[in-house]
């Protein structure tokens, strides 16, 4: 094995180009995709006509909020182009500079304070339905949060003066200064001015209305809460069943990482069987020829046999099993070792590399190894499994990429978002290749997740094993 | 004389097809037998069952004497590598005693030891040939099988191929060649297999086979007739 490895390696390096590919497409392909992962959205460009006169203030009640403050809310989940004029806002859009624009109305302020009429801002939307449902999507939501956060104002507003009306205090709202008494403060003054007064029709009427007075006031204080229910009725509260959550930013080395080890190990393993049918050399290295000790040999088979036969009457008995070159089993093995090797190699490399930038555990290294080794093993045997079913290296590289590449994103679709029925599908299929388990066997390393390293690590093992058996079929027929 | 290879009613299907049925012959030192027949008449068959490529159906090939050289019909052979680290490399594997000697006796023998720092890639189909066959020759061993050796060279080619393949048989090995030029086997073999459909029509010198296609010093054509006489062509 010793010296078909080596001409292995001699041959990668004779292959400059082929190895630079292998290296650095893997490297791009994981980089984009786990800066696709981490990265957020981008904003879009949205033109924003703002036609109400500067520093417009909302009346509510005793308090004026600032236009600035609701608009810069609007603004701030989109890329504001500042127009002067609407038509230069259409022109805009029509020309394809904005995904969309915002008319601000000038009567806006005079709509929201009146309290009775409903505000409202244009939207203009042009081009395709993809870039219609992006930017809806981001103005939809940019207007739920100016609206909660305009309601919340007014709730503040409201609370405040609920508070003054049932302490009592100065009340400048109505165009005067002078103190209220507060409703909390009302009945038990009446009740005061009531014992004092002589028994007949007024006391009565005094009583009736302290009683009135203390039940304005305790209905008074819940609609406060009742205030803050409807501001925000669903509030979040987040709880983490178990584990550790991982960071965005560090599941993106991770998915990035196991990528590039997929694509260099099956790659490798895949073009290295392969090679060999296309050289030509497949059936020189396995066939089972004598040994060159000089010992009488024989080789035969029964119907159906592949093995040496039995010594019969008139032929000259076996001195020994006749045998290959390397067995196919040891080329297979070999293969693997030197695709997982190199995988491992690139794949480690990227991890230092990447931990000088992003926060990663270094003194994990050990255990970053050891899910590296299980997963570009896991990865190596699919590819020689590839590689014995395909007859020509172009083959082997296409039905590696056709088969990995939706296996990974396959992997990474999250549970809930496709049909329960379809998710158990993608599941089951994630389950029998080794990316799914490589991934969590490589985040569990680097970012101690919930799910089990050790488990992980076995049905990767389980799975490389099962390929190891494909590959070893696919080798039946040497030529 | 013992024969160094003896196929005994030897078989082989792919599914429902028959590649060979019941061929039996045997091969004794400094013969040079040569495997003719129309196409798919099974001559690849048969060595690739003889060098061990392929397990036969039923049947069985024996051996005596030690190891089997086989040099397959397309050029077996690391394109990336230089012809003399695929020598070393296929020494080595067969666990010749002494590698680099052998390698140097290899280079020698074809001839292309000016060429042995030459990558493979870079050499003309009649020297891939060469190494083709010298990879064969490595253990020494007392028998070859050459499958199609001539197919892709050009009669200069095939000219120093034949007289190298010849030095060898005058130095007792076998040599058993299938060639679908079956002029050469005229030319070149003291012994002929005509293979058709799998099964084995004849064997013997080509004298006779010519004598049996009616004579004439046309090889080619006294095998057309040959087998016209079977109801074969």
């Amino acid at each position: 094995m010793r010296s078909l490895l080596a001409k292995d390696l001699l041959i990668l390096r004779r292959s400059r180009l082929l190895v630079a590919v292998l290296v650095l497409y893997p490297v791009a392909i994981a980089l984009l995709i786990g800066f696709a992962i981490s990265a957020s959205p981008s904003k879009p460009r949205v033109a924003v006509v703002d036609e109400t006169p500067p520093d417009t203030t909302i009346a509510l009640g005793n308090t004026r909020i600032g236009v600035t403050q609701y608009t810069d809310e609007l603004f701030s989940q989109v890329q504001v182009v500042r127009v002067p004029t609407r038509a230069a806002a259409v022109a805009k859009v029509g020309s394809g500079d904005v995904l969309a624009a915002i008319v601000i109305p000038d009567d806006i302020v005079s709509k929201i304070s009146s309290g009775v009429r409903q505000a409202q801002v244009e939207v203009i939307y042009n081009g395709d339905a993809l870039k219609q449902s992006f930017v809806r999507s981001a103005i939809d939501s940019a207007l739920a949060q100016a609206n909660l956060a305009l309601s919340q104002q007014i709730r503040a507003v409201a609370v405040h003066d609920i508070d003054l009306l049932l302490a009592g205090g100065s009340l400048g709202s109505l165009g005067s200064s002078q103190d209220i008494v507060g409703l909390r403060h009302i009945a038990p003054t009446l009740e005061g001015v009531a014992s004092r007064t002589p028994v007949g029709a007024d006391r009565a009427t005094l009583k009736k209305i302290a009683g009135f007075a203390a039940f304005a006031a305790g209905n008074l204080g819940v609609a406060k809460n009742v205030l803050t229910t409807v501001s925000q009725p669903i509030a979040v509260k987040s709880t983490l069943l178990h584990g550790r959550r991982t960071p965005l930013d560090t599941y993106a080395v991770v998915v990035a990482v196991s990528i590039s080890l997929m694509l260099l190990s099956v790659l490798l393993a895949a073009g290295g069987v392969a090679l060999e049918r296309e050289e030509h050399t497949l059936a020189r290295l396995i066939r089972r020829a004598p040994a060159a000790d000089g010992a009488t040999r024989s080789l035969a088979a029964g119907p159906g046999a592949a093995g040496p036969p039995a010594a019969r009457p008139g032929v000259a008995p076996p001195a020994g099993r006749s045998r290959a070159l390397v067995t196919r089993e040891a080329l297979l093995a070999e293969k693997a070792l030197l695709a997982a090797g190199c995988g491992f190699a690139v794949a480690l490399a990227m991890l230092l590399g990447v931990s000088v930038f992003v926060a990663l555990d270094v003194s994990r290294v050990a255990v970053w190894a050891l899910a590296l080794i299980c997963g570009a093993i896991g990865f190596a045997s699919l590819g020689v499994a590839i590689g014995a079913l395909a007859h020509e290296v172009r083959a082997a590289s296409l039905l590696a990429f056709l088969l990995v590449l939706p296996l990974a994103f396959l992997a990474l679709v999250p549970s809930g978002s496709v049909a329960s029925g379809l998710y158990s599908v993608i599941g089951a299929i994630s389950f029998v290749f080794p990316f799914k388990a490589a991934l969590q066997a490589l985040d569990a390393a680097v970012n101690q997740s919930s799910s089990g390293l050790a488990v992980s690590l076995v049905h990767v093992l389980v799975v490389a094993l099962g390929f190891g058996a494909l590959a070893r079929l696919g080798l039946r027929r040497a030529e | 004389m013992t024969p160094l290879l003896r196929a005994e009613r030897l078989g082989k299907r792919f599914g429902s097809r028959e590649a060979l049925r019941e061929v039996s012959f045997s091969a004794h030192p400094g013969e040079t037998i040569a495997v003719i027949g129309p196409n798919g008449a099974g001559k690849t068959t048969l060595l690739s069952l003889l060098g061990g490529v392929q397990p036969p159906s039923s049947g069985a090939v024996v051996r005596s004497g030690g190891a089997v050289g086989w040099a397959p019909q397309q050029s077996a052979l690391y394109s990336k590598l230089t012809v003399s680290e695929n020598l070393r490399l296929f020494a080595r594997l067969e666990r010749v005693p002494d590698p680099e000697a052998a390698v140097a006796r290899m280079l020698e023998q074809t001839g292309l030891a000016d060429r042995a720092r030459d990558r493979v890639q870079r050499l003309s189909g009649g020297n891939r040939q060469r190494v083709n066959v010298a990879l064969a020759l490595l253990a020494d061993p007392p028998a070859i099988l050459l499958d199609e050796p001539s197919s892709a060279l050009d009669p200069g080619q095939r000219e120093r191929l034949w007289s190298f393949v010849g030095e060898r048989a005058a130095q007792g090995t076998c040599v058993v060649f299938s060639t679908h030029i079956v002029a050469e086997a005229g030319r070149y073999a003291n012994r002929v297999l005509a293979l058709d459909q799998g099964e084995l029509l004849f064997d013997g010198p080509p004298a006779e086979l010519a004598a049996e296609g009616g004579g004439g010093s046309d090889f080619e054509a006294a095998f057309v007739s040959f087998l016209r006489g079977r109801g074969r062509a």
